[in-house]
Order: structure tokens, then C-alpha cells, then sequence
């Protein structure tokens, strides 16, 4: 890139020219198809400029031609890590609609599986940005205990990572004994796997280096360029929909929000794993907690009968087949509801015209907004830092792109 | 936040202030919804900005809707947040084919995207904007997918056998 | 290009991958070594056993692919150690939903591949496009490039990964490697 090297008295002025380079889409630490395209100076950056799209499918699309408990599992192809997730936000946006409060136990096993998979979501982020800046062994640990969360999960509704376990209503099975017992054993576990993963990087003097002031981003800015989850409250913003606007049984659950100072990618890493170990908290307390009862709501037009029955039974299967053939209905208006994705805010914004499908589904994605401040955070940084602070915003594409 | 504050904050101040530029107000499953006029769309951020009882600082998406044969076909939606009072809003215009809409990216930097989002999807164009391109599609695609008119499959070609044939 | 005979002496003739295939047809040496069962079961061992895929993660079937690469199913000890760049790489894995737009560049990640090359593809778009039939998802990976294995799912298990590996395989043991059959796309 030297153009030229002039000596001046005795030091050294290399000048340099500026170059285009294109990052991606096929880029190890581009954590799946985004495409950054860089203005660097030397080795500065100058400018990036996302380019996404990569994984455009038309989710939104297909939203409008599909039957509102069809669309469901759509919802897990988008933020695959942590499809739980993105089943609550859809389907917690559909019950809006029709008003309907659902059981208490369906509640607790909700937030179960929404933090478990804010878990397995949290971990692979951690352990894919490890890899990114060269700690090979944190990935391989990190996936350890996500096999043991996705192991759960199999439990519960026997899918690994396309879950479709939330059902409007309700969810589709019960949690059982067995589930609850091994849940119990995983929280007992997990706190010493992330003191494991705190002693393999937080004092790691590679680890620091490269994440420590690396990527800041003040409280305002992050505010101002749509920044959420653990990245915005790593720059000290108390933004957590958990807290601010309880869905589910969250008012009643005792949890903190892990905040940061700075800003820097370090700060995002301390409150991604302050987060683990409230969510772990949140699961302990919700299996204590958890009631006995139905875990779907009795409403027959909006929750098919139990396969069992259907089986067995002629009523319950000409009612299941009504339900798959002609859905139902939803009062005409339009909501929108939020989450707190392992991401940030993840909000579904239904228009119903009171027929069994959306007019239109809008599906407000917290990868998005983030990626938005990557040109902010890492302006006039070094190349390499790049990597790192695309890692610690940890885009999944799935996501952004729809 | 009791639901009263919200309400008299949300509308009956915002309906005091800005009155003739209010076409309509919606309170459904608890969100209010602003029908305004276009031409007033950047005073109301401001004020939306500014107010020390709002400070709606979180822009959370702008996004459209396409009412296909109805008369003004789109609809433009801003979903705002205010991060110290905790409180949701959302504004709304309505527009014809080919109308633009002022960008509010002087007002809350995110909307960047988002607005590209909208251009990309449906075909609306935002005044100001700072680099209004296509950003899901290809930049040579044509027609914009999520119009009504677009057909879900889209048109045949090389990579999609399925899809409709164009006229 | 059927080339009038000409005699190949030196090295200066194999610069391009055509010149070598056109040495070795002519070669009554190499004759019998195609013949020869037990080179070619050599080769097509040693090709069949150190399969290294390239790690090109598209959509929710790569974290599967993750999956198999890591800690508990492990795909190191079938000899399967993934590459990041395609020059070193054999096995092509399109883990996920390819859309239209990145289309172009799966193409050009394929040719960048040395030969021999595979293709799996994995899960059910990559198969056929999955549950995602719109305007803008590529209807299944084969008709961008030339696919060996279909894993369905969605996402397969990593375990249906590893099967499919040892599909490819048993395919390739019963390719005749020394035939100098072109593969890749008829075009
Ligand atoms: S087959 Fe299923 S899991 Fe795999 S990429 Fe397609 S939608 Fe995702």
C-alpha cells in the first residue's frame, strides 16, 4: 500500500493511499453472510458501510399468506440461536390481538425456555467472538454447555434448534418432571461453566487487548443509532423490557440487569455473561415457582385438541381438522408487542383485518439496528479491530435479514 | 407509569398542542396511534424529541404498509420509545403512490436503515434521507416485493422455476 | 478441444490443467495405471478419508454444521477438518438457505475449488428450497452448483451431517479417479 516513503530529518513519513476492501460475504468472522465494505487508510479505518440482504427471504411475505398459527415456525428460522425467543414474540403479539390471558404454568414454562435460549444464544455469541480473536478453546467449551441446553430442549418438545414450541394460547407440551429435574441440575452446573469461561478470558491479557477500549460508543449515541440488548446497556443505558415493561411473570421474578461503563466491546462481553448468570437465577426461581395446572388456555377455536384424543376420538378429530383447514379468526386493529430478545428488542407489529391471516406482519429486528453503529464504533479504529467489535454485536443474519 | 399519566400525556397534551395537524387517535390494547399530516411529521419529532415529560429518544422501526385498491394506498408507521419515561408511541402517515416523505434521520440516526428498509420493500421515498438505496434486494431488482401487487413467489427465472410468469 | 498429437516433453507444457489431462491420455503408462484396481483404491481412500469442507456458514443449518464441527459430535475424527479458504478445500457444505442474491458468489466460491470437488447440500433449502418458496430464495442448491449429497432437514441433526459424509464417501470409492472426467457443470 506504501506509495512512497520520503525521509524527513530522521523520521519516516509513509504515505499511503486509500483502498476499498470488501469483507464478506464469505468471511470466517463475519458471523454468516455480512458483507462489510471498508474505506481504509493504511491500516485505519475510515468508513464501513454494512451490506446486507444476503439471507433476504421474505419472512414478512409469507407472514401475510399463511394462517396466524402457521406462521409460527418461521419465527425460529430467524434468530436461529435462539428460536424460543422469537416464538414468544410472535405469538405473545398474536394473543395481544385476540386478548387472551394465558395459564400461570404456561407463563412460568415460557420464560423457561425463553432464557434458556437466551442462554444457547449468548453462548454461541461468546463463543463464535472467542474464535474470531483467536481463543479457539472458548468456542469449544461454550458449545459443551449448549449441547446440555439443547439437550433441554429436545426434552421438552423434542426439536434441537427449530423449536415451534409456543403455541398461541399456551405451549404445545408440558413440562415434565424429568425435565424440571434435569433444568435443575443444569442451573446447578452452569454458574461454574462461566466462572470457567471468565478465567479463560476476562483476565486473558490477548482477550483484553483486544476488546478493551476497542469499539466505544457513548450512551447517547447508542440510544441515537437504535443500538439494544446487552449492547446498549454495555454502554450503561437501563433498557431492559424485562424490567421496564414485565411481559409474562417477569415483574414477579427477582433478576438485575448487568450494566457497563464504558462502552467498548469489553463491557459488552461483562454484560453478556452478567446475564448468564441472571438468567440462570430466573430459571432457578421460575422452577420453584411454577404451578400446577393447564398449560394451554380452554379455548377450543384457538387451541386444537391434544393428539392423544385425536387419535382416539372422532369429535376431536374433525375439530382438529377445522383448526388446521380454516384457522381462526382475530378482531380487526393492529399491536404491537416487544420482547427482550437474547439481542435486544424484538417486536412484532400485526395489522389484522379480522380474517385468519395477517394484513401485514412487520417484524421490528434487533440485528438490524445494531449493525447500524458498526460504522460508528469502529471509525478510526485499526482493521483488525473490526472483527472484534462485529463479533461483540453479535449479529446472527437469519435475523436481520428476515 | 399509570395509565392515566400515559394518557393524558400521550394524548390529550399531544391533541392540545398539535390539534389541527391530528387527523386521528387510537387507543387499542393500550397504544395510542397518531394519524397526523405529512407536512407536520419533523415539527411533532422534534417536539417528541425535545418535551421534558416524553423525550422519546429511541426510535424502535419505521414501517410501511400497503393498502393495495384503498384510495391513499400506503400508510408509513414510526414506533418511538422514550428510554427514561418509559413510554411507546406511534405515529402514522398516510400517503399515495409516488408521494415522498420527509426522513427523520436529522432526528434519530436509526431511522437509517429502517427507512431504506421501507424504500427497498415498497417503493416510498424519503426526502433528506442520506443514502437512500436498496438494502435487502440486489441494487439491479426490480418492482418492490412486499406491494400487495408483487406476487409472493415472485417472477420466473433461472433460480426460481416456480415462480409467475411475467407479462 | 480434441488436439492434434503432439509429443510433451519438459514441464514447460503443463501450465494449464487441459495440457495435463492431455499428457496423461496419452500416456499407455497411465493406462494401466487406471486399470490397476489397486491404485485406485489407494487413491480413492486417500481421498475419500481426509475430506475437508470449507466452512461457509449461509443460514440456521450452518449452526448444525457448527454443531457437528464442535465438542461433542466432532467431525476432526473423520478426517474432516474445515478450511476457511476454498483453494483448500474439497467438500463444499451449502448449509443454509441460498438466496438470490448471494447466488453469484456460492458460483464463484465453487470455481475457486480445486479438483476433486464435492457438494453437499444441507437441509431443506438447500435441497429444494424449503419452506421457503418466494421470490427471493434460490429453489435448491443444485441449480447453482453441482450437488452430491442431499441432507434433508431442518436443520438435519448433526448426526445426519456425519451420515451424509459417509454417503460421500462410499460415493467417492466408487469414483474412478484416474479417468480425468471433468466434473463440475456441463455449461
Ligand atoms: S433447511 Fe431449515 S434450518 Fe436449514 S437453512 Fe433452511 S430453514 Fe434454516
Amino acid at each position: 500500500m506504501s506509495d512512497k516513503i520520503e525521509k524527513k530529518g530522521r523520521e519516516e513519513i509513509i504515505s499511503t493511499r486509500g483502498i476499498t476492501l470488501n469483507m464478506g460475504p464469505q468471511h470466517p468472522s463475519c458471523h454468516g453472510v455480512l458483507h462489510l465494505i471498508l474505506d481504509l487508510q493504511g491500516e485505519r479505518v475510515m468508513k464501513v458501510e454494512p451490506d446486507i440482504g444476503y439471507l433476504h427471504r421474505g419472512t414478512e411475505k409469507i407472514a401475510e399468506n399463511l394462517f396466524y398459527p402457521q406462521f409460527v415456525p418461521y419465527t425460529d428460522r430467524l434468530d436461529y440461536l435462539s428460536g424460543m425467543s422469537n416464538n414468544l414474540a410472535y405469538v405473545q403479539a398474536v394473543e395481544k390481538l385476540l386478548a387472551i390471558e394465558i395459564p400461570e404454568r404456561a407463563k412460568y414454562i415460557r420464560v423457561i425456555a425463553a432464557e434458556l435460549s437466551r442462554l444457547s444464544g449468548h453462548l454461541l455469541g461468546v463463543g463464535a467472538w472467542s474464535a474470531d480473536v483467536g481463543a479457539m478453546t472458548v468456542l469449544l467449551y461454550a458449545f459443551r454447555e449448549r449441547e446440555m441446553i439443547l439437550d433441554l430442549f429436545e426434552m421438552l418438545c423434542g426439536a434441537r434448534m427449530t423449536y415451534s414450541y409456543l403455541r398461541v394460547g399456551g405451549v404445545r407440551y408440558d413440562a415434565t418432571e424429568e425435565f424440571k429435574e434435569r433444568c435443575r441440575e443444569f442451573c446447578r452446573v452452569f454458574p461454574g461453566r462461566v466462572d470457567e469461561y471468565e478465567r479463560l478470558l476476562t483476565g486473558n491479557r490477548i482477550w483484553l487487548k483486544r476488546n478493551r477500549g476497542i469499539g466505544i460508543i457513548s450512551a447517547d449515541d447508542a440510544i441515537n443509532l437504535g443500538l439494544g440488548g446487552p449492547n446498549l446497556r454495555g454502554s450503561g443505558v437501563r433498557y431492559d423490557i424485562r424490567k421496564d415493561e414485565p411481559y409474562l411473570v417477569y415483574d414477579r421474578l427477582d433478576f438485575e440487569v448487568p450494566l457497563g461503563t464504558v462502552g467498548d466491546c469489553f463491557d459488552r462481553y461483562v454484560v453478556r455473561l452478567g446475564e448468564m448468570r441472571q438468567s440462570v437465577r430466573i430459571i432457578e426461581q421460575c422452577l420453584r415457582d411454577m404451578p400446577e395446572g393447564p398449560f394451554v388456555v380452554d379455548m377450543p377455536e384457538i387451541v386444537p385438541p391434544p393428539k392423544q384424543t385425536i387419535y382416539n376420538n372422532m369429535e376431536a378429530l374433525i375439530h382438529h381438522f377445522k383448526y388446521v383447514s380454516d384457522s381462526f379468526k382475530v378482531p380487526e386493529g393492529e399491536v404491537y408487542s416487544a420482547i427482550e430478545s437474547p439481542k435486544g428488542e424484538l417486536g412484532v407489529y400485526i395489522v389484522s383485518d379480522g380474517t385468519e391471516k395477517p394484513y401485514r406482519l412487520k417484524i421490528r429486528v434487533p440485528t438490524f439496528m445494531n449493525l447500524q453503529s458498526i460504522d460508528h464504533m469502529s471509525r478510526g479504529g485499526y482493521f483488525a479491530d473490526v472483527v472484534a467489535v462485529v463479533s461483540s454485536l453479535d449479529p446472527v443474519m437469519g435475523e436481520c435479514d428476515k | 407509569m399509570a395509565l392515566q399519566d400515559k394518557d393524558s400525556i400521550l394524548v390529550k397534551r399531544f391533541q392540545e398542542r398539535f390539534a389541527p395537524s391530528i387527523l386521528e387517535t387510537t387507543v387499542f390494547r393500550g397504544e395510542v396511534t397518531h394519524l397526523i399530516k405529512k407536512e407536520s411529521l419533523l415539527d411533532i419529532c422534534s417536539f417528541l424529541r425535545s418535551e421534558k415529560d416524553l423525550k422519546m429518544d429511541y426510535l424502535s422501526d419505521v414501517m410501511g404498509v400497503d393498502y393495495h385498491p384503498r384510495a391513499p394506498r400506503f400508510e408509513v408507521l414510526y414506533q418511538i420509545y422514550s428510554t427514561t419515561n418509559k413510554l411507546r408511541l406511534r405515529l402514522k402517515i398516510r400517503l399515495e403512490d409516488g408521494e415522498t416523505v420527509p426522513s427523520v434521520t436529522g432526528h434519530w440516526k436509526s431511522a437509517n436503515f429502517s427507512e431504506r428498509e421501507v424504500y427497498d420493500m415498497f417503493g416510498i421515498v424519503f426526502e433528506g434521507h442520506p443514502d437512500l438505496k436498496r438494502i435487502y434486494m440486489p441494487h439491479d431488482w426490480e418492482g418492490f416485493p412486499l406491494r400487495k401487487d408483487y406476487p409472493l413467489k415472485g417472477y420466473k427465472d433461472r433460480y426460481n422455476p416456480y415462480g409467475e410468469e411475467k407479462e | 478441444m480434441v488436439a492434434e498429437k503432439k509429443t510433451h516433453e519438459g514441464v514447460a507444457q503443463f501450465t494449464t490443467l487441459e495440457s495435463i489431462f492431455e499428457v496423461m491420455r496419452d500416456n499407455p503408462i497411465m493406462d494401466l495405471v487406471r486399470e490397476n484396481p489397486v491404485t485406485r483404491h489407494v487413491v480413492n481412500w486417500g481421498r475419500a478419508s481426509s475430506l475437508w469442507p470449507m466452512s461457509f456458514c449461509l443460514a440456521c443449518c450452518a449452526i448444525e454444521m457448527i454443531c457437528a464441527a464442535c465438542s461433542r459430535y466432532d467431525l476432526d475424527r473423520m478426517g474432516s477438518i474445515f478450511r476457511v479458504s476454498p483453494r483448500q478445500a474439497d467438500v463444499m457444505i451449502v448449509a443454509g438457505t441460498m438466496t438470490k442474491k448471494i447466488a453469484p458468489t456460492v458460483k464463484i466460491l465453487f470455481d475457486q475449488m480445486p479438483e476433486p470437488r464435492w457438494v453437499i447440500a444441507q437441509g431443506g433449502c438447500a435441497s429444494a428450497g424449503g419452506p421457503y418458496n418466494t421470490y427471493a430464495v434460490v429453489q435448491g442448491a443444485d441449480l447453482v452448483v453441482p450437488v452430491d449429497v442431499y441432507v434433508p432437514g431442518c436443520p438435519p441433526r448433526p448426526e445426519a451431517l456425519l451420515f451424509g459424509f459417509l454417503q460421500l464417501q462410499e460415493k467417492i470409492k466408487r469414483e474412478q479417479p484416474l479417468l480425468l472426467k471433468k466434473r463440475g457443470l456441463s455449461e
